[in-house]
C-alpha cells in the first residue's frame, strides 16, 4: 500500500493541467493511466481527425503552442506529441499501462486498487474524460438485420465501409465531418439531424473560436447560466478541424449532395426509418441562435476597437431546408448499407465505488466539486466554463479545483 | 428585448413554471401526468368527448368544470356537422399549445405581447382515408402555421419566440414523432 496525498484518473489534459497546478502548491500526487499519456486521443478516432480548435488555442499551464502554424488545427498524432511532450516537460507522475480497478472511500480519504498495487489518498481526481464510449440510441435495437452499424469509435476512414449507402444520425461536430467525409467517398449520405449548433469556421476573416475566446463566450462561468442543464447538453459546434479551414454546415452539406432529414425518431418492425417533422424548425433555431451570437460578437468587436475589423459584419444565408423533408426511409430498399451513430459519447466509471453518479451516468458535481469531500472531477461538459472539454479550458479549472482542494486538506487538518 | 418601464406581463405565471421545473427535478415521480378523454358515439359519424379529470402531480385533478367536444363529418361527407371533424381539433390543439408556450417564452424573456394571431392549415390527401391508394397516409402530409404578432420585440426575438414554442411543445411533438398508440376493446 503506498500513500499520497493525491490520485489523479487519467493522464490527458486535464489530469496534467490538475498534476501541474498541484505541483505548484507541492501537493503530491500520482496519475493512474490505464494506457500512455493522451489515451483517448490514440484510441477510438478516425484517420482523417483533427482538433476544432487551432493550434494557439491549446494552452495549458505553463505550456504552450510554439509551433510555425498557429492558426492551423493538430492532427491525432500531432495532439499526442503536444500533450506527451507537456507531460515530460512538467515531469508529471504518470503511472502508465496501470487500471484503476477500484476507488472507494475509507475513512477520511480514499483507496485506489490499480493492477499495479493499492494508494491510499486523501484526495482524488477523476479527470478520466467525458468520452469513454459512442453512445448508441435505443432505437438502433430496431435496426434490422444486414445493415452495417457502427459507431465513430469504431470508425477509421471510409474504406472500411460496405459499398452503398450511409445513414449518419447526428449532426453535431462528429456528424457532420463524417458525413462529408464519407459522401466525398462516393457512399451517398442521408443526414439525421435533430437539434444543432451551427458554426461557421471563419467569421470575418478570423477563426471563429478566436472570436469566442476574445469576446469570453468560452470563459462564461456555469454559475452564471440561467439554465446550467441545458449548457451541458448542448449539442458539439459545427466545425471540422482542416487545412481548408472549410466551414461544413447543413448547406454545404446540401450543395454536396447529402440527404437531409430529421432526428431518427423510429425503426418500425418493417424496418422503415421514421424522421422527426420538426427539422424545419430545428434549422431556424439554429440559424437564429446563430444570428444572436454574431450579433453579440459585432457588439463586443464595436466596443473593443474592432469595429468593421479585420472584415465588416456578414450574415450567412439561411438554412436551405425541403418545405417537406422526407419522413420515411425504407431501410431495406438496399439504399443505406450503414447507419454510422454520431448521438453523443458516454463517460464510464465501471471502477467508482462511491455513489456520486447520477441516474445517467454522470458524475454529480457543483463546478467539479463532487458531494463526497475530497474527490473531484475535471474535463465534463460545461463543468465550470464553456470551454470545459477543450485542452484550452482545463488549466482555469484545473487552478480553481486544485485551490478548492488544498483548502479542503486545510480544513482537515486543522479540523484534526 | 423590451425596454418599457411597467413590468411585462401576459397573464402567464413564469415563476410557478421555473418553480415546477426545480421541483420536478428533484421529484420526477411526480411529473407523470395522464391526460384523459370519455368519448360515446351518438349518430353517424356524429361522436361526443368530454374532458374533466386528469392525473397529476401525485394525485388526482381535474378541470374547474367539464369540457365537451363534438366530433362529426360536414355536409360534403354527407355528415350531419354537428361539431368539427377530429382532423381539425388536431389543428385546434397544436395551435393551441404553440400560442400558449408563445406566451409563457415571452413571458420568461420579458417581451411584452400586444396580440398574437395564428392561421393553421393542413394538406391532406383523402384517397389515404378512403383506401383508394396505399401509397397515400392518412393523415396530413404537411401542416402550415403562420403566426402574426405585434410585440415589444425586434422581429428576430419575436421569431425566436415561435422556434422556442416548438421546440416546447408537447404537440408539435406528438405531430412530428411517432407515438405508440394501443386501443383495446374491454
Amino acid at each position: 500500500m503506498r500513500h499520497v496525498t493525491t490520485v489523479i484518473v487519467g493522464a490527458g489534459q486535464s489530469g496534467l493541467a490538475m498534476s501541474r497546478c498541484l505541483e505548484e502548491l507541492a501537493i503530491d500526487h500520482v496519475l493512474i493511466e490505464r494506457g500512455e499519456v493522451a489515451n483517448s486521443w490514440r484510441t477510438g478516432r478516425w484517420d482523417s481527425l483533427r482538433l476544432l480548435t487551432p493550434n494557439w488555442q491549446s494552452r495549458l499551464p505553463d505550456y504552450q503552442y510554439e509551433g510555425d502554424d498557429p492558426d492551423g488545427y493538430m492532427t491525432m498524432p500531432e495532439v499526442i506529441e503536444y500533450i506527451s511532450t507537456y507531460a515530460s516537460t512538467i515531469a508529471a507522475p504518470v503511472e502508465s499501462h496501470t487500471d484503476v480497478t477500484a476507488v472507494r472511500t475509507e475513512g477520511d480519504g480514499f483507496r485506489v486498487e490499480t493492477t499495479s498495487g493499492e494508494w491510499r489518498a486523501r484526495s482524488v481526481v477523476l479527470a478520466s474524460g467525458p468520452y469513454n464510449r459512442a453512445e448508441i440510441p435505443k432505437v438502433a435495437e430496431a435496426l434490422p438485420e444486414g445493415i452495417d452499424s457502427i459507431t465513430p469509435s469504431e470508425y477509421r476512414n471510409p474504406d472500411q465501409l460496405a459499398e452503398g449507402g450511409v445513414l449518419v444520425v447526428g449532426a453535431g461536430s462528429t456528424g457532420i465531418q463524417l458525413a462529408d467525409e464519407i459522401h466525398r467517398s462516393g457512399h451517398p449520405v442521408t443526414l439525421s439531424v435533430g437539434g444543432h449548433v451551427r458554426t461557421p469556421r471563419v467569421y470575418r476573416g478570423m477563426d471563429i473560436m478566436w472570436w469566442l475566446d476574445a469576446a469570453g463566450i468560452l470563459d462564461e462561468r456555469y454559475d452564471q447560466m440561467d439554465d446550467i442543464v441545458r449548457a451541458r447538453h448542448l449539442p458539439s459546434f459545427q466545425l471540422v478541424g482542416s487545412t481548408s479551414r472549410a466551414t461544413i454546415d447543413l448547406n454545404a452539406l446540401q450543395d454536396l449532395g447529402v440527404n437531409v432529414v430529421g432526428r431518427l425518431a423510429r425503426i418500425t418492425a418493417e424496418g422503415v426509418a421514421q424522421f422527426a417533422g420538426s427539422l424545419i424548425n430545428n434549422c431556424t433555431l439554429a440559424d437564429l441562435k446563430l444570428g444572436r451570437l454574431l450579433d453579440a460578437l459585432d457588439a463586443w468587436a464595436d466596443e473593443h476597437g474592432w469595429a468593421g475589423e479585420p472584415e465588416p459584419p456578414e450574415r450567412f444565408p439561411a438554412t436551405a431546408v425541403s418545405s417537406s423533408p422526407p419522413l420515411l426511409l425504407r431501410l431495406r430498399s438496399g439504399q443505406i448499407k450503414t447507419v454510422l451513430w454520431a448521438t453523443g459519447y458516454q463517460p464510464e466509471y465501471p471502477w467508482l465505488e462511491i455513489p456520486v453518479l447520477d441516474g445517467k451516468g454522470w458524475v454529480r458535481h457543483d463546478g467539479g466539486v463532487t458531494p463526497v469531500p475530497g474527490l473531484y472531477l475535471m474535463g465534463a461538459p460545461f463543468l465550470r466554463r464553456r470551454k470545459s472539454t477543450f485542452i484550452d479550458g482545463v488549466g482555469d479549472d484545473a487552478r480553481d479545483l486544485a485551490g478548492h482542494l488544498v483548502k479542503y486538506l486545510d480544513e482537515v487538518a486543522n479540523a484534526g | 428585448m423590451t425596454t418599457t418601464a411597467t413590468p411585462v406581463d401576459n397573464g402567464v405565471n413564469v415563476e410557478f413554471l421555473l418553480g415546477a421545473k426545480e421541483i420536478l427535478a428533484a421529484q420526477p415521480a411526480a411529473a407523470d401526468f395522464k391526460w384523459r378523454a370519455s368519448n360515446t358515439w351518438i349518430n353517424g359519424t356524429h361522436s361526443r368527448t368530454t374532458v374533466y379529470d386528469f392525473f397529476g402531480l401525485g394525485a388526482e385533478q381535474a378541470h374547474k368544470r367539464e369540457f365537451t367536444f363534438h366530433g362529426d363529418h360536414p355536409g360534403v361527407f354527407e355528415g350531419e356537422d354537428e361539431g368539427v371533424t377530429p382532423v381539425e381539433l388536431l389543428l385546434v390543439a397544436l395551435a393551441g399549445c404553440l400560442t400558449g408556450g408563445v406566451a409563457a417564452v415571452a413571458q420568461n424573456r420579458d417581451i411584452q405581447l400586444n396580440s398574437v394571431t395564428a392561421t393553421v392549415e393542413g394538406d391532406m390527401d383523402i384517397r389515404g382515408i378512403l383506401g383508394v391508394d396505399p401509397d397515400v397516409r392518412n393523415a396530413y402530409s404537411q401542416i402550415r402555421v403562420t403566426y402574426k404578432i405585434d410585440a415589444d420585440a425586434s422581429p428576430a426575438d419575436i421569431k425566436s419566440l415561435v422556434a422556442q414554442s416548438q421546440k416546447r411543445s408537447a404537440v408539435f411533438d406528438a405531430l412530428t414523432n411517432p407515438t405508440n398508440v394501443i386501443v383495446r376493446v374491454v
